[in-house]
């Protein structure tokens, strides 16, 4: 027996053991630990598509373009650029003194590389949209045309000549998103896909790759080469994957966290009460809505009613459902959108009371009422938000119009998939985030051949509103045309806005240098630690 | 005994096979791809996406690469982490969740053992109904709501513990393999009082009484052996279970284990992750289902001839 009790005691010792040695988390200042979210998919920028990869990878490299703290426009990779009249071309002029993690120039050849290889088919990246407005880069991702006639040229070392197929007002800010960002040429031939991972990725921002422990953490160390080094205040970074919001709340009230990716509902009123000036919430380029499926006669034929179903929901109510400062959504694109004035129902100004009324005798004139109960159903992925709001959304139906609406609660994957079918659906839910800041990233997705277009809205109206808006180089009329197809959009109602995104973060008393802004942008070469008080 | 082994071994392989079948059929049944999102890709990257990852050949062409791959111990890429592949992945998460996994089977067998054993001697007892209710409560309330409730009270309130498994540290082991072995404690202290209870009523228990053995000695020479053999056939699959991980424990503590990969795998519809995980999961059950068996020769002298 003897022999036994010594056996366990080694295993147990052996098995407690640790490996790696205790971190310090709260108090260093060199140190920041931030909550991510999910996990990157991964962080070759060609490979990925999340917002979470862009958190990390807008750390580890840099676009010709960035934001500051605020959102505003910055000069990175490139110090300046210009635009030609048509505003079809654009020569960007990189900075002489931009290094890679290995020292070696950024070089507009670099640039024009990475472009080349974001389009290449055999890429097969997941986000090209980014350079969609490049000439050829369509044909050329489609399979039809070389990469080498993408619209992307070295003038010289650090001259970068990109041409676009027709003037794109937004285009400059695209060029802040991680797909754009440059990859190291010598470290792709030389690793391939295996080119951004821990030891092998070369990155040109203001980090670089230390270590990736997959469902744990990214750890991402000061680039020693960044051209704004001296500028750089944090020497290491820890980025980790925490896909429960309660987790990392929790995490976070630990000490063990700075910064928070997000806030959790059934929180958020508790932290605004307890630690009120570490709560962060700032407009988001996002909005909740739901669609319908235009395909389905009951719906695609019937006008009234989906204005009818719209007009019924009481938008004051859930934005005080989810409680964290959501503003209500009585159109498609959201405040804070550059470059436009938010469009907005006829009726968003009406009384609760006028509305409901108005909303009944539409119901009435498409034909349902007491005699004839409408009856539809609602998918919403699963989460205990979608579901509170869409037995809100049930009632206010029930007890406005009479509607007997069903709910069905599918995983996300499965709501995606029978959107697409079109085939068993009625109403869905679904959010639309912005990819840049810009009211064409939430129109387009209602053009009749977006991709991305889930109702199956088709408006030869709309469609060629954004056609002529995507024409205009003036940006005064793009503007007018853009609002314009908006509100013919809205008064079609393919859909239902329900409220605008906030961005809410736990910020730490102690972090310095965060800014809020629309796009959610907060690069951790902007922050640093307050000296103590 | 070594050729018995080596037949149930070989009798393994088409289960695992079939097991395999079975999970391929049932991951690309499921409605949605690994690629879907909301943002819907474009026609022409899909095609692009779908043929850099083979999913445009048919099923059954895609089964047999993935057999092939197999056959070479290539458990393929991962879809969704995409700059890793599966061996890479389960071979990151594996240990740690075996060590985890280790330390709460032998903290719930320890204290699993002893409960039941001190309950079954002290049969209707008020400690036996203590240990007994305290059992029935161990299993009744789920991981999932012990294990958050932990992190509230030892790490933010008394901040006696760290949060999370990131932050480092001996110490941070404590509660996940605490919250894994609760149940494991219930189950197994459930299960050796009633057989102990069982065996202490046998007649070769009285016949040493008779001789006048203290009960200490009865338990400790006579008793536990056959009194674990019902807890032995538990433990099989119970240890395989443990070793892959828990997805709650995992993602409470953030702890990069297996588990969570087996969750968030089908959920993001990783096929092969997926598939590599029900791979593993069905060798060790297996592997430990052998194991039982043999060690069921070890401690009943009855078993060893057949």
């Amino acid at each position: 027996m003897s022999r036994l009790h010594a056996l366990l005691l080694a295993l147990i010792l052996a098995l407690t053991a640790c490996g790696d040695g205790a971190r310090q988390v709260a108090d260093d200042v060199s140190l920041l630990h931030r909550g991510t979210g999910e996990e990157p998919e991964s962080l070759d920028v060609h490979k990925s598509r999340s917002t979470e990869a862009g958190h990390v990878q807008r750390d580890l490299g840099e676009g010709l373009v960035g934001y500051t703290p605020d959102g505003e426009l910055r000069a990175a990779a490139a110090e300046r650029w210009t635009i030609s009249a048509d505003g079809t071309e654009y020569v960007f002029f990189l900075r002489p003194e931009a290094r890679w993690s290995t020292g070696e120039p950024v070089t507009a050849d670099d640039f024009v590389y990475s472009l080349r290889r974001l389009v290449n088919p055999e890429t097969a990246a997941f986000y090209v949209q980014s350079v969609g407005e490049i000439l050829n880069a369509n044909e050329i991702i489609g399979g039809e045309m070389e990469v080498e006639s993408l619209g992307a040229e070295a003038v010289d070392s650090h001259q970068l000549k990109i041409s676009l197929r027709r003037a794109v007002p937004y285009f400059i800010s695209l060029m802040s998103h991680p797909s754009t960002f440059p990859v190291h040429r010598g470290s792709v031939e030389k690793f391939g896909d295996a080119h951004a991972r821990p030891g092998n990725l070369v990155s040109n921002g203001a980090y670089q790759l230390v270590e990736w422990a997959v469902g744990s953490h990214i750890e991402i160390r000061r680039n020693e080469y960044y051209w704004d080094n001296a500028n750089t205040a944090i020497d290491r970074v820890f980025h980790y994957v925490t896909p429960e919001p309660i987790v990392e709340l929790n995490r976070y009230r630990a000490g063990e966290l700075h910064v928070t990716r997000t806030i959790p509902p059934e929180s958020f009123k508790q932290m605004k009460a307890e630690r009120p000036d570490e709560v962060r919430v700032s407009p988001a380029l996002g909005v909740y809505y739901y669609g319908f499926n235009m395909t389905n006669p009951a719906f695609g034929d019937n006008p009234k009613l989906r204005e009818a179903l719209s007009m019924a929901i009481d938008r004051d109510f859930l934005v005080d459902l989810v409680g964290r400062g959501e503003a209500p959504a009585y159109s498609w694109v959201p405040y804070g959108t550059a470059n436009y004035d938010p469009q907005t129902y006829s009726w968003a100004r009406l009384s609760k009371d006028d509305r409901e009324r108005k909303a009944r005798q539409l119901y009435e004139e498409a034909g349902y009422g007491s005699r004839r109960t409408f009856r539809p159903e609602i998918r919403y992925n699963t989460s205990e938000t979608h579901r509170q709001i869409a037995v809100a959304v049930q009632s206010m139906w029930r007890s406005v119009l009479g509607v007997e609406a069903r709910l069905i609660n599918e995983e996300f994957q499965v709501l995606l998939q029978n959107i697409q079918q079109r085939e068993s659906i009625d109403i869905f839910r679904l959010n639309w985030d912005g990819d840049y800041n810009d009211a064409h990233t939430f129109l387009s997705t209602l053009e009749s051949d977006n991709p991305s277009n889930m109702t199956g809205y088709q408006s030869a109206e709309f469609d060629s509103l954004m056609q002529r808006a995507g024409a205009q180089i003036d940006p005064d009329l793009r503007k007018a045309f853009l609002e314009e197809a908006e509100n013919r959009m809205l008064r079609d109602h393919p859909l239902i806005p329900m409220y605008f995104y906030v961005n809410k973060h736990m910020v730490s008393s102690r972090v310095t240098g965060w800014g809020d802004n629309v796009l959610n942008y907060h690069y951790s070469q902007h922050l640093s630690f307050a000296a103590d008080e | 005994m070594l050729r018995y082994a080596y037949l149930r071994i070989l009798g393994a392989i088409p289960t695992l096979l079939l097991v395999i079948a079975i999970a391929f059929l049932m991951v690309h049944a499921a409605p949605g791809g690994p690629f879907d999102a909301a943002r819907v890709l474009p026609p022409a990257i899909e095609k692009n996406v779908q043929a850099a990852y083979h999913l445009d050949d048919s099923l059954p062409q895609q089964f047999l690469g993935y057999l092939q791959g197999l056959a070479h111990g290539d458990f393929g890429p991962s879809y969704r982490y995409r700059d890793y592949t599966v061996a890479e992945l389960i071979g990151g998460a594996l240990p740690l969740s075996m060590r985890l996994g280790a330390l709460a089977m032998l903290l719930a067998i320890a204290a699993g053992v002893s409960a039941g054993v001190i309950a079954a001697l002290r049969k209707n007892t008020l400690l036996d109904r203590l240990v007994s209710g305290v059992a029935m409560i161990g299993i009744s309330i789920p991981i999932f709501v012990v294990a958050p409730l932990m992190v509230l009270v030892f790490a933010v309130f008394l901040d006696w513990l760290p949060a999370s498994w990131a932050s480092g540290g001996a110490s941070r082991l404590l509660m996940p393999v605490v919250a894994l072995a609760l149940p494991q404690i219930a189950y197994i202290a459930r299960l050796t009082r009633a057989s102990m209870i069982n065996v202490m009523s046998s007649d070769f228990v009285r016949t040493a009484r008779a001789q006048g053995l203290s009960t200490a000695s009865i338990v400790r020479y006579h008793a536990i052996k056959p009194a674990m053999l019902p807890l032995l056939s538990y433990m099989g699959p119970a240890i395989a279970g443990i070793l892959t991980g828990s997805v709650v424990v995992e993602e409470v503590f953030g702890i990069p284990g297996v588990g969570q990969f087996f969750i968030r795998g089908a959920l993001n519809r990783d096929y092969t992750l997926v598939l590599g995980i029900t791979i593993l999961y069905a060798a060790l059950v297996i592997l430990l289902n052998l194991a039982v068996d043999l060690l069921y020769g070890v401690l009943d002298p009855r078993m060893r001839d057949r």
